[in-house]
């Protein structure tokens, strides 16, 4: 059995509005394994992205605020860590990639520079030595010339080749966390083709653990061991990839996977439509948070919100109903 | 199915768009992007032709061109017969009531200033097609249609959520009764299950309203359920041109093979059994593009061929159009 590498308890982050405190995070516990790649799928504002900003401590405080939580990792709570101490574990032992490696890479520094510093920060290299090890990992991820390529400014890069870039600098002090947030969102379809097996190539020789944050159940299922689906700031399913994709159990997820057309659909039929927008929530809800938007939604459904309890084995649903007889669990 | 010339709705012919480049004091033109470079096809009435490709290749410049938001650098842009090309001002805004847009970012497309009633009734006060209460009254009829309730037509776009938006985006398509709307990535920025309402919506006013579409997308999942055929994009020319299942089940170019593998499929199972092709490198740029192939540079299989001519776009089998020099 491998061992638990993350370990995340009752994790609350709230963010105050003009509107009024919103409640992103509701009480989200999972753990990631040694080794092991984690999706963490969700649509814009469930809370996918703010809980591992949470983990990492990089929300920005105020307006944000983690209220409760423990977040373990080697034994520590990185949620009661000095900043001194959390900063020398960003980076160097969890690090993170995100969205648009354009914003997250900084216009008038040189691609060097920027890989060089973590390097001399976390590591103690001298300028000699982080020069050689940058060269290194450019050719790692795949960047041709590498050496050349150093001195270039991001605008010099393609788009595909920054992610490379962003990906080069988050293992450059070889974590045992990598967590991408839509890594390859803002990309082409050929060019998320090879980011993914970039990753998954990296993941092999290097032997880190995966958490990969996505909208995308279809880069989920080619690249996760374990995924988690959240909505309004829960997790409603979490499963091994081929048991939630085989067995999707909550209404959500189902919903989900019907309302995706497939590129190797052969036969024609309207999607499956889940009417309604996701919500953002002002208080925590005694109800279940996607009642108002599911078919099977019953009397319990508004009166108790469910707990995330296991319908099979590894696999957890928060839910009261059984979708596959309608009737509850 | 291009058999019957009479249900040809649309008819480009070697459409070309580019956009000078000017360097130094004098401003000279040193070059041009060459957007959208030669492209031909056809579309057929109450058919949606659905055109993908990634970023850059020129498929919103194409639907840009063929509506003259953009006036082409060269080739014919025929609806229902009119070269809309050399059409006149006037009679061009005229033949814009036929044609209509739905565009991709419902935040930006919709003025925060007008309120719902005055976004999907403008197109008719400015048509003259409607007066008064009558503007209202189709306003009314138009958001339901969509399926957003009448009772919303006097606020503004901030109070709608993005597939709201879109729907009001495409109530204001629809207002003056188009036969043609150029649909140009109407649901990228939008959530996965909203994505699947709007294309429902979609779909239902194509059936309603015998309406015909060209279907701007990168999605290469979604394009192949809502089109009947789908015409692939390379550096402004068209690759690939076929009906949806012909070109998902039996594509012939390289470039269409490699995005299709590229595609992430919602199931782990068949996810780990497809072979996949990668794809080295990125796309040139538009302003030199490669002799020859514009697709040799990344092809897996040129041949020096490929750098000498540029293969032509020709039907390969009955209805399918491809520009390979490999393919027999």
């Amino acid at each position: 059995m491998p061992d638990i590498l993350l370990d995340v308890q009752g994790l609350e982050t709230t963010f105050k509005t003009p509107d009024g405190v919103v409640q992103a995070v509701n009480g989200v516990s999972f753990d990631l394994k040694e080794g092991e790649t984690l999706g963490v799928v969700g649509e814009s504002g469930c809370g996918k992205s703010v809980t591992m900003l949470s983990v990492l401590r990089l929300i920005q405080s105020p307006p944000g605020k983690i209220a409760a939580g423990k977040a373990f990792f080697f034994g520590q709570d990185l949620l009661q860590m000095s900043n001194e101490e959390i900063r020398h574990v960003r980076g160097a032992q969890i690090s993170m990639i995100f969205q648009d490696p354009m914003t997250s890479l900084n216009p008038v520094l040189t691609i060097g520079k920027q890989l060089e510093e973590p390097l001399m920060l976390h590591l103690g290299m001298t300028k000699k030595q982080a020069e050689d090890r940058s060269t290194e990992l450019l050719s790692m991820v795949g960047i041709p010339n590498a050496r050349d390529r150093l001195k270039d400014y991001p605008h010099q890069y393609s788009g595909g080749m920054r992610q490379r870039v962003m990906i080069a600098m988050a293992l450059s002090c070889s974590p045992q966390i990598l967590i991408a947030d839509e890594p390859t969102t803002a990309l082409d379809v050929t060019i998320q083709a090879q980011i993914t097996d970039l990753v998954k190539r990296l993941r092999n020789e290097l032997g880190m653990a995966i958490i990969w944050i996505t909208h995308d159940l279809g880069v989920v299922a080619g690249i996760a061991q374990r995924v988690m689906v959240m909505y309004g700031g829960y997790i409603i399913e979490e499963s091994d990839v081929n048991d939630l994709y085989a067995n999707p159990s909550h209404p959500y997820t189902l919903g989900l996977l019907g309302s995706l057309p497939r590129v190797d659909e052969t036969e024609r039929h309207r999607l499956y439509s889940i009417e309604g927008a996701p919500p953002v929530l002002y208080s925590r809800p005694n109800v279940c948070p996607f009642a108002p938007r599911c078919k099977w939604a019953m009397e319990h459904c508004w009166n108790e919100n469910p707990p995330l309890e296991p319908v099979a084995s590894r696999h957890n649903i928060a839910c009261w109903v059984d979708v596959k007889t309608g009737r509850p669990r | 199915m291009s058999n019957n010339t009479a249900d040809i709705i649309l008819k480009v012919e070697d459409l070309k768009m580019h956009f000078p480049i000017y360097r130094g004091v004098f401003q000279r033109q040193v070059g041009a992007v060459r957007a959208v470079d030669g492209v031909s096809f056809n579309v057929m009435r109450g058919e949606t032709l659905g055109l993908v490709g990634e970023s850059g290749c020129g498929k919103s410049t194409a639907g840009r061109a063929i509506l003259q938001l953009y006036k082409p650098t060269a080739g014919e842009v025929n609806f229902e017969g009119v070269d809309l090309i050399k059409l006149r001002r006037e009679d061009l805004r005229k033949m814009r009531r036929k044609i209509q847009m739905i565009f991709q970012d419902p935040y930006a497309s919709l003025n925060p200033r007008m309120t719902v009633e005055q976004i999907v009734g403008e197109p008719l006060i400015v048509h003259s097609a409607a007066t008064g209460k009558e503007v209202q009254d189709r306003v009314e009829h138009l958001l339901e249609i969509v399926g957003l309730n009448p009772a919303f037509a006097t606020r503004y776009p901030h109070e709608f959520s993005g597939g709201q938006r879109q729907r009001i985006g495409v109530a204001r398509a629809l207002a003056l009764q188009p036969s043609f709307i150029i649909c140009d990535e109407p649901i990228s920025a939008l959530d996965v299950s909203i994505q699947a309402q709007v294309v429902n919506l979609l779909e239902q006013l194509q059936e309603d309203f015998n309406l015909t579409y060209l279907f701007i997308a990168h999605d290469l999942s979604m394009v192949r359920h809502i089109s009947r055929r789908v015409a692939v994009m390379y550096l402004g020319i068209f690759v690939e041109l076929t009906s949806r299942d012909e070109l998902y089940l039996n594509p012939l170019h390289p470039y269409t093979q490699a995005l299709l593998s590229a595609v992430p499929i919602p199931d782990p199972v068949v996810d780990a059994r497809r072979k996949r092709t990668i794809l080295e490198g990125d796309v040139p740029s538009p302003v030199n593009p490669p002799s020859g192939c514009r697709f040799r540079t990344r092809c897996p299989i040129a041949v020096p061929l490929c750098a000498e001519s540029r293969p032509e776009f020709r039907e390969v089998k009955p209805g399918h159009f491809v520009a390979c020099h490999l393919v027999k």
